[in-house]
């Protein structure tokens, strides 16, 4: 009884410290200082939320650039509750044939050539099944397609092509991560140009 | 790798290195008692608390007493944590209607938490409220850190006391932890993380609308507050189900970098903080230059490993579950300092790695989480490697074996070989039941050498408290939930109660002047040795169990060979 009082009073004490006054403190400068941030960074369009800047969302159709595969993918959109990743070791003979299929249909939705290079986040699902980046090449490889299906004049494909060289994110203050491109942001623009 | 790659390792090795005298003096003040700059705005509310719990923080305590405290302690917080996830339903901050957990994830997860593992057999977005999240888990990341770094006080003054009986009040050790180091560290980090845009907010999930036309729910949470002190406290514990791959948990290059510095922060400071203490800043960096020694051999291994590419898919870098913004380097330096640190928070998927770069991180919680290993934990660990090392090179010698001047004898030596050895014993034991059993098989996600890689990462990772995964494994049924409670029980407390023993049991001894036949501990040779030992004893462990797994994957997928 002498230790086992101090013990459920220390923890209580701690416990209101850490587990009530704590996260409530934080979320009361996040709700001040930045609210659009604490709040899932939430994108809308026309009066509704069209999606978060930092998540993905499937876009299957050929007039919007795609974004990397994911392994939650439930054939509409990518699930975020919860998220997943495929988990695949490198020698899964699943996770080679799955490659193997989307980089075959990457090519040919682009028109590239059969030996053309890919970037391999077009091809292999990411960590959060979330991703909203691809590198600023693969976004380069899906001008054409998206040009075309969406009958682009030459002007407008020149358009285009700058609206993905201004969406390019450089690394964070010159050095820390590597350049990309917000999927999700990037098709929302794109849906502006007339 | 790029010229940025290396531009980027730089910076993270050289802010580590600026930090850990910082942090190390000023933790060591702290812990000494002398004044500090924090002392004035918080102080009061440390004597508050101690007036509260009606204990007196200068009442010294032996070894076995100060142990009694920490028991306790961690088993009361045990049940407020399985209580929390078994009534969430019925508990307010719940806006998903989260059901209440089954008994052997809410046991396996109570456990975790409180033995700063952080295995997660569940998926936070999907699974715990609000409520359990911010006053179950929170609370532990905190109260399981504060646990272990008053440990290692102890360790310290018992090694360096001028013969007593006492190694301190565990009471003013985790409080003065909590309060003026890890509460501010926390408060700083997490409004950073948050202007980066990780999510802090107690509103329900948003539901979304894709310029296609298609649905997503959007979850949501008080995230930023737990991810902060998730990773100083080397808890790793996600707020999301993938944990630091999630773009609201680590949204930006800035939050990775910041977020992988805060994983060694700590650990590496406490050294530091250590040599202050026992009277001689040249052995705490002698201890930690052999950290940084294995820290950076598993570095580049796992560097080289994941540059290479894999011929079983030719022409793709090694891409699957890694993020775009965070790329190859960054996602190979995070999961070597998750693993070195028994943090276990992830930003890619490490059972997609190449096999010998999942073979390091494996084997680095396979070392015993010593190299940097957990805040507090991983130095009394690393301890117990110094021991016998001090022995060892006694034997050679043919002296009695000393360390700072006090004489290593056999009741140490025997609980520094326990400490050592019976988490090991646990993890092969374990592993080799789930590999024998259809219960243990029935979780697999891979087949061949790497399957057997999931089973053995997953119960290297529990008894050493470390809380990274091979994810793919399904660890939510009674099989795993209750072996791997067992284990995460045996790697902290079969380690925190021969440390406090050894606290207890050196307190005492005189302290003798060093002799020409003292070994000195501060030196090179000590470095090489220490590190020595620490690769012998565990290689010697698990160098058989490594081949079967990960080593002949390598071999295999060299022969283009997969399943």
């Amino acid at each position: 009884m002498k230790t086992f009082l101090p013990a459920v009073r220390i923890l209580l004490a701690l416990t209101f410290l850490t587990g009530i006054v704590y996260p409530l403190l934080i979320t009361g400068i996040a709700r001040e200082l930045f609210p659009r941030q604490a709040g899932g960074s939430l994108l809308a369009s026309h009066g509704r939320i069209v999606g978060s800047a930092l998540l993905a969302e499937k876009f299957s159709s050929n007039k919007y650039f795609w974004p990397r595969p994911s392994a939650g993918d439930d054939g509409t959109n990518y699930v975020a509750v919860p998220s997943s990743a495929s988990n695949f070791g490198p020698t899964s003979s699943n996770l080679v044939a799955t490659a193997q299929s989307r980089l075959t249909a990457f090519k040919m939705a682009n028109g590239l050539e059969s030996n053309a290079p890919v970037p391999a986040e077009m091809v292999l699902a990411s960590g959060s099944g979330l991703d909203p980046d691809i590198s600023p090449e693969a976004a380069r490889l899906q001008i054409n397609r998206v040009a075309a299906a969406r009958n682009f004049s030459q002007e407008q494909t020149q358009v285009l092509s700058n609206l993905v060289n201004r969406e390019i994110e450089p690394p964070q203050f010159g050095f820390l991560g590597e350049p990309r491109v917000n999927v999700l942001l990037l098709n929302l623009a794109l849906d502006s140009i007339k | 790798m790029k010229s940025l790659d290396w531009i980027q390792l730089a910076f993270y090795f050289g802010a580590l290195l600026a930090f850990t005298p910082l942090l190390g003096g000023w933790m060591a003040r702290i812990y000494a008692g002398e004044k500090h700059f924090l002392q004035r705005p918080l102080g009061w509310l440390e004597n508050v608390v101690y007036r509260y719990a009606g204990c007196d923080p200068r009442q010294e305590m032996d070894w076995w007493h100060y142990c009694k405290a920490l028991l306790w302690f961690n088993g009361i917080g045990f049940a407020i944590v399985l209580g929390l996830q078994m009534l969430q339903s019925k508990l307010p901050f719940n806006p998903q209607s989260m059901p209440n957990l089954s008994w052997s994830l809410a046991l396996n997860t109570a456990v975790s938490f409180v033995t700063n593992t952080d295995w997660q057999n569940y998926s936070g977005e999907a699974a715990m409220s609000y409520l359990t999240q911010m006053l179950g888990l929170t609370v532990q990341n905190f109260l399981s850190a504060a646990t272990g770094m008053g440990v290692l006080m102890a360790m310290a003054r018992g090694l360096s006391c001028k013969s007593g009986h006492t190694v301190g009040n565990f009471w003013a050790d985790t409080v003065r932890s909590t309060l003026y180091i890890l509460l501010p560290l926390s408060l700083v980090l997490s409004v950073v993380l948050v202007a980066q845009g990780v999510v802090q907010t107690f509103t329900p999930y948003a539901v979304a609308i894709s310029p296609e036309g298609h649905s997503q729910q959007i979850p949501l949470g008080p995230a930023a507050s737990q991810i902060a002190i998730a990773q100083l406290g080397t808890n790793g514990g996600g707020f999301f189900g993938v944990n630091s791959a999630h773009p609201f948990e680590n949204p930006t290059p800035l939050t990775n970098f910041l977020e992988m510095l805060s994983i060694l922060l700590l650990p590496s400071a406490l050294v530091n903080t250590y040599g202050r203490l026992v009277g001689s800043t040249r052995q705490g960096w002698a201890v930690l230059a052999a950290m940084y020694l294995l820290f950076i051999a598993g570095l580049a291994l796992a560097l080289w490993a994941e540059y290479q590419p894999n011929p079983l898919m030719p022409g793709l870098a090694n891409m699957e579950g890694k993020e775009t913004r965070i790329g190859i380097t960054d996602s190979v330096l995070w999961a070597t300092a998750t693993t070195d640190a028994s943090n276990g928070s992830v930003n890619c998927m490490h059972d997609s790695l190449s096999p010998l770069a999942g073979m390091v991180a494996m084997g680095n919680m396979m070392l015993g989480e010593v190299v940097f290993g957990g805040v507090g934990s991983g130095l009394y660990g690393m301890l117990m490697y110094v021991l016998l090392a001090v022995f060892m090179a006694g034997l050679m010698v043919g002296r009695s074996p000393e360390y700072l001047g006090k004489r290593v004898e056999k009741a140490e030596v025997i609980c520094a070989m326990a400490a050592t050895l019976v988490p090991f014993a646990v993890l092969l034991i374990l592993a080799a039941t789930a590999v024998t059993t259809s219960a243990g098989l029935s979780g697999l996600n891979n087949a061949g050498p790497h399957g057997l890689s999931e089973i053995l990462y997953a119960y290297a990772s529990m008894s050493n408290n470390n809380g990274s995964a091979f994810a793919g494994l399904n660890g939510n049924n009674t099989f795993y939930n209750l072996t791997g409670a067992f284990a995460m029980m045996v790697g902290r407390f079969a380690v925190i109660i021969p440390a406090l023993a050894i606290a207890g049991s050196m307190a005492p001894k005189r302290i003798a002047p060093p002799s020409s036949g003292t070994f000195p501990t501060d030196g090179l040779l000590f470095v090489l040795m220490l590190a020595g030992v620490v690769i012998i004893i565990s290689g010697l462990t698990h160098f058989p169990a490594l081949t079967l797994g990960p080593i002949i994957e390598h071999l295999l997928m060299q022969q283009g060979r997969m399943f």
